[in-house]
């Protein structure tokens, strides 16, 4: 059918538009043995501090309609391992764009843990999680107010020479106002949306059912939230935005680009359908022949 | 780790609130005892995790007590239907650790997997008794089926209602024998007693609430001397000594 798929994110050129994820497909390496990893246009890695975390106590996962919730807690190595071993390891057996996830808990935790990242050749972006719900004074509280997103941006540009996408947090008022806030400190681009904060409880035991008591939501549940952010935030910002929520179906790819995505994010149903990330790579031709599509760059933001 | 589509050849119920489910499918990712699969039930969001309790050939057997929608509408399924299952997940027993002879202990819906364990010891060559604790006796499964394979069964009931009245760790009393090594799936209290308890080697198969159950969201993470494990790639399956049972 001769469907050009391939996209372009901050200079750095995907063989399609589908990314695994950050929280949703570890460090990639765990999936090597399934599939070819290079179906994929980028993957994102598992949420990155400065120091090596051990996340939250358990239960960390609760079940809810359209989705899940999950408060891992940014369990993770460090960033000195991830640029030393992970990241090798990966490239090793994947050509596509690398992009690490970075969080932290201070303006100049971010910006040294992307410094360490920046040194790393084989990563090709910088996603700044300013987003993450599930750790205190850290994370989304940075991503929730245009003033520390700016400032975090501004830090991380400084710090680094690699495009950096900040992904940003549903949770705020006024997401359009966060994004901008962004792109003027000097983001390269955006992902929208992380989860959103929600909770469940056992009515049997009277407990939150998450050891954390609150979580990230996530799942088909959130997709037109995102796609709604993901709309506002493209007409108001000129940067690159990558769509993120709640994406299971090949369509849900091209709904998302046509609300001004240029790339997009599959998250949960990699947990539910481990294959999720290449069937809907191997969809996407059909369904665009059937919409009469030839090349994803002409829908991007088309709505 | 292998995703196919599953028949149900019987779903019939092996104790109170208990089942034993019959799938016939591409069995090739199940390598060994202690692993599990995940099954997709319609209308839920997340696959539940179940251990291979049984194999032959291309048949699993899954052996699982309803406490939820999941199970709920598992226990429903008649045979016939088919279900979505991701297979050949997990670490599972280590069957060359075994010594001169090894003490399996189960507890509840826990003595599961112990049943192809015991096989694959069995076809190994290597001896082993069984200790099972059940809350009563309507609750009770596979104490034939470990007595058909030749091993000493002891049964632990919390009423006495079967076997002696108690905790599992009274049916190992009973047990007339020397050990050396011990398997052991149960509750996380119930693991840490017996890990505690058993002054030999052995190992437990682990319980956590999982999201994908292959290694990718780091849901299930659990505290081991070598830092936090994921129970669902890491283990299920972790020697007693792995585990930093104060934390758990």
């Amino acid at each position: 059918m001769g469907k050009d798929l391939s996209v372009r994110v901050c200079g750095v050129k995907l063989r399609n538009p589908v990314i695994p994820a950050s929280g949703t497909f570890g460090f990639g390496l765990e999936a090597a043995d399934w599939f070819d990893l290079n179906v994929l246009g980028g993957i994102s890695l598992k949420g990155t501090t400065l120091e090596a975390r051990p996340g939250n106590p358990t239960p960390r996962i609760a079940e809810c309609a359209g989705g899940m919730l999950n408060a891992v807690g940014l369990q993770n190595p460090g960033v000195e391992a991830l640029v030393a071993e992970r990241v090798p390891a990966l490239r090793a057996c994947y050509g596509g764009a690398i992009i690490a996830n970075i969080s932290g808990f201070s303006v100049e935790e971010y910006a040294q843990a992307c410094a360490v990242a920046d040194r790393c050749a084989d990563i090709d972006l910088i996603e700044l999680n300013v987003s993450c719900p599930n750790v205190r004074h850290g994370g989304m509280a940075f991503g929730t107010d245009p003033k520390s997103a700016a400032a975090v941006t501004e830090a991380v540009k400084n710090a680094t020479r690699k495009p950096v996408l900040v992904k940003l947090s549903p949770n705020v008022t006024d997401i359009v106002a966060i994004a901008q806030a962004c792109a003027d400190a000097g983001a390269d681009g955006l992902v929208l949306i992380n989860t959103l904060l929600g909770m469940r409880i056992d009515i049997k035991t009277r407990r939150p059912v998450l050891a954390n008591t609150t979580g990230g939501y996530s799942g088909p549940g959130v997709f037109p939230v995102a796609v709604r952010m993901v709309w506002q935030v493209a007409r108001a910002c000129s940067i690159p935005v990558v769509g993120c929520g709640g994406v299971a179906s090949a369509e849900d790819v091209i709904e998302m680009m046509m609300a001004g995505a240029t790339a997009v994010q599959v998250g949960s149903e990699n947990l539910r359908d481990p294959l999720a990330c290449p069937r809907i790579v191997a969809e996407l031709p059909e369904v665009m022949d059937r919409l009469g599509i030839d090349s994803l760059k002409d829908i991007i933001g088309i709505v | 780790m292998k995703q196919g589509t599953f028949t149900i050849l019987d779903n019939a119920r092996l104790a109170r609130d208990t089942f034993r489910m019959v799938l016939e499918g591409d069995c090739s990712a199940v390598t060994g005892s202690g692993q599990f699969v995940q099954v997709s039930v319609p209308g839920l969001y997340l696959r539940r995790p179940f251990s291979v309790s049984d194999r032959d050939g291309d048949r699993i057997v899954l052996v699982y007590k309803q406490v939820g929608k999941g199970t709920a509408a598992m226990a429903a399924m008649a045979p016939g239907g088919t279900l979505d299952l991701v297979t050949g997940l997990g670490r599972g027993f280590d069957v060359a650790a075994a010594g001169e002879r090894s003490l399996l202990v189960g507890g509840s819906v826990g003595t599961a997997p112990l049943l192809l364990l015991a096989r694959e010891l069995q076809a190994a060559g290597k001896a082993f008794d069984v200790a099972l604790g059940f809350g009563d006796a309507g609750l009770a499964f596979y104490v034939q089926e470990f007595k058909a394979l030749g091993a000493q069964v002891k049964v632990a009931t919390q009423d006495g209602s079967l076997g002696r009245e108690g905790l599992v760790t009274d049916a190992i009393r009973a047990l007339d024998g020397t050990y050396d090594y011990f398997y052991c799936c149960g509750s996380k209290v119930m693991m840490r007693v017996v890990s505690e308890a058993l002054p030999f080697a052995g190992e437990c198969s682990m319980e956590e609430r999982m999201g994908c159950g292959t290694g990718i969201c780091y849901g299930c993470s659990i505290p081991t001397t070598a830092g936090m494990r994921r129970v669902c790639a890491d283990g299920p399956v972790f020697r007693k000594e792995e585990i930093v049972w104060e934390r758990i």
